[in-house]
């Protein structure tokens, strides 16, 4: 019958009805609202930092060295003539270049991982459990503070460090989620009907675990901008000079009293984006959690 | 399952994971660098005597094969021969951290305490109030705590009520350290247990105790700031679980205030999953603590730590992160076994 083809159009799929569902409530929340234009505008900063940003990123003003900030040089300058402006611009794409970096492979391991330890279950998932077990036994700073010290402390390193500090929550996630779902009779007439275990985990069970995987990345992103800026500050990861919110931060402080923008706006975009990723993962949560919607 | 064998359960899971931490360290120690290096008391490895090193090698099993060499090291982290903490003037590991993890602790357990006191009052206010403005306030409040750089807020309180207030000539509190070092001479001051404020406490140094306490003002909060929302969160939650309850419905009834079935009625067993989970934030609040001691030159374990890892102090590295993963642990297994007192439905599930 035309009227319930999902591929003739002319009725929505419930993939798409829910999506709709979700976007309708979703600005309903005026504080998720403000999450999402504000997550946007960093994204535009750091897409656009080439024409934004009046300086290099480590382009040095000899002779305007801290310098407070005005006309010149809206934030200021440092202690050795970097405009803290168009530092804090560039900062924005490494800063998140590293958050993506961390999250999306934690993402990747951790739900391949976690999916097909939940699907076999026996034997597989318990050695995973226990791997996770150990990883999860350090707290997330700590283990990657250690991490990068043996990795050597750079940059690179700092986001390997990261990403498997990060992996094994998601593994978690994803197999409390495949555990629920594999039981369901979607899944049961997936396999009645002969389909590969593949085929069901990728095309039936993972699209409908989805949904708590988003909601952690989205508040991982800001955990990650965080975690890498605390590890910079304390001298991990990015070098003297680097364009680098948290390096900025750990520049600045010495200069905390005499300079102090030097050291506050940096801490300013930490806290504006961190802020802004934790309301939409934080609305995404009450949204998609069934409990709470209706 | 009765709650005395999930205890013993817990306690045999434990194992697995107290050896899973000991390998991830032990594999750690052999990428930062020369194993050898953990137990010279004498600096840099070219300064000693080629007997000297070979002495070490034979006593910790660094020529075996590397399955016998983690048995080395097992057998060495249960002696108590930890190591060597170049970082920290050769001392012995084990005696850096009884020296700094007391530090640490009085820090994080004030920081526990601060964020019960400011999580439990946001909470009761977010659960009453429930989608109106002072939910969203209290929401904003405490998500700007969890996004918020701890070292970045830990500078800007400096800034605040240190130098601000000084230069305003009003009364303002310390930059740094955990006592002012001439007070403390003066007034005969000595450490007993490590915990500054019990010590003062008992020696009945009233003049060095109020010192410790404005000492603890600043990083405390600093701390407890990033746990708020954990608190305020599960606080919010529980309260609005119990106010569903029949009980209440039974305490409203009778023509209660709304005051006396919050603060009488509800508040009570709202609290008992919130103060368990400040358990979990214990654990967070000590890796926050590493950068909060970096900026406040706090003497304790997160201070020591970072300033190994910038020296490849091996042994001090491997130490300190054995010490947090055990409490780490030892704190999420706390906050379980209560956890499955409290709801039965943990254990019996």
């Amino acid at each position: 019958m035309a009227n319930t083809s999902i591929r003739g159009g002319l009725k929505e799929s419930p993939h798409m009805r829910e999506l709709r569902y979700t976007v309708h409530l979703l600005r309903q929340s005026p504080l998720v609202v403000v999450g999402i234009l504000l997550t946007t505008a960093v994204f535009v900063v750091a897409l656009t930092a080439p024409w934004i940003a009046p300086y290099g990123a480590e382009q040095r003003i000899w002779g305007e060295r801290i310098q407070p900030p005005g006309p010149a040089h809206w934030l200021g300058t440092d202690e050795s003539g970097g405009d803290v402006f168009s530092r804090l611009v560039w900062g924005s794409r490494l800063d998140l270049s590293i958050a993506l970096t961390v999250v999306g492979v934690a993402c990747l391991v951790g739900a391949s991982v976690g999916g097909v330890a939940g699907f076999l279950g026996g034997r597989v998932d318990e050695v995973v459990m226990r791997i996770t077990d150990i990883f999860l036994a350090f707290p997330a700073l700590i283990l990657a503070m250690t991490i990068a010290a043996a990795l050597g402390r750079n940059l690179t390193n700092l986001t390997i460090a990261l990403a498997i500090v990060w992996w094994p929550g998601y593994s978690r996630i994803i197999r409390g989620q495949v555990l629920t779902e594999r039981e369901k009779p979607y899944v049961e007439a997936a396999r009645a009907v002969g389909a590969p275990t593949r085929r069901i985990l990728l095309r039936h069970v993972l699209p409908n675990s989805i949904y708590p995987l988003l909601v952690n990345a989205t508040l991982d992103l800001g955990g990650v901008i965080l975690t890498a800026a605390g590890l910079s500050f304390i001298g991990f990861g990015a070098g003297a000079g680097v364009a680098e919110w948290g390096r900025m931060i750990s520049d600045g402080r010495n200069y905390l009293f005499q300079a102090p923008w030097m050291a506050t706006f940096p801490g300013l975009a930490i806290l504006i984006t961190a802020l802004s990723l934790n309301l939409v993962g934080d609305g995404l949560r009450d949204v998609l959690d069934p409990r709470l919607r209706r | 399952m009765r709650a005395r064998d999930y205890i013993i359960r817990r306690l045999f899971l434990l194992i697995p994971v107290l050896i899973g931490i000991s390998l991830v360290t032990f594999t750690l120690s052999h990428m930062i660098g020369d194993p050898i290096a953990a137990y010279l008391t004498e600096g840099s490895i070219e300064k000693i005597s080629p007997e000297r090193i070979q002495m070490i090698i034979k006593a910790h099993g660094l020529d075996q094969p590397i399955y016998l060499q983690y048995a080395y090291y097992i057998s060495d982290i249960l002696r108590g021969d930890w190591g060597i903490s170049r970082a920290d003037a050769n001392r012995p590991v084990t005696e850096s951290i009884a020296r700094y993890l007391p530090a640490t602790f009085e820090l994080t357990i004030v920081a526990v305490l601060l964020t019960l006191a400011m999580g439990i009052p946001l909470g009761i206010v977010s659960a009453t109030r429930k989608d109106r403005l002072p939910d969203h306030a209290a929401r904003i409040f405490s998500l700007t705590g969890v996004s918020i750089p701890v070292f970045w807020f830990a500078l800007m309180l400096q800034f605040t009520f240190f130098y601000t207030l000084k230069v305003l000539r009003l009364p303002s509190l310390p930059l740094s350290g955990r006592v002012d070092q001439t007070l403390a001479a003066a007034t005969g001051f000595h450490s007993i247990t490590g915990f500054y404020v019990l010590d003062s406490l008992l020696q009945g140094n009233m003049a060095v105790f109020v010192d410790a306490i404005l000492h603890l003002i600043l990083p405390s909060f600093a701390l407890a700031y990033i746990s708020v929302a954990l608190i305020a969160r599960m606080m919010r939650s529980s309260m609005l679980e119990v106010l569903k309850q029949d009980y209440i419905t039974l305490a409203r009834s009778k023509g209660l205030t709304e005051r006396v079935v919050i603060y009488r009625h509800a508040l009570k067993n709202a609290l008992i999953p919130t103060v368990t989970i400040a358990g979990l934030a214990f654990g967070g609040l000590l890796a926050g603590a590493v950068l909060t001691e970096s900026v406040f030159n706090w003497p304790g374990m997160g201070r020591w730590s970072t300033g190994a890892i910038l020296t490849d102090d091996i042994a001090a590295i491997m130490g300190f992160t054995l010490v947090i993963a055990v409490v780490y642990v030892l704190a999420n297994l706390i906050v379980d076994v209560l956890y499955a007192f409290l709801d039965p439905r943990i254990r019996l599930g």
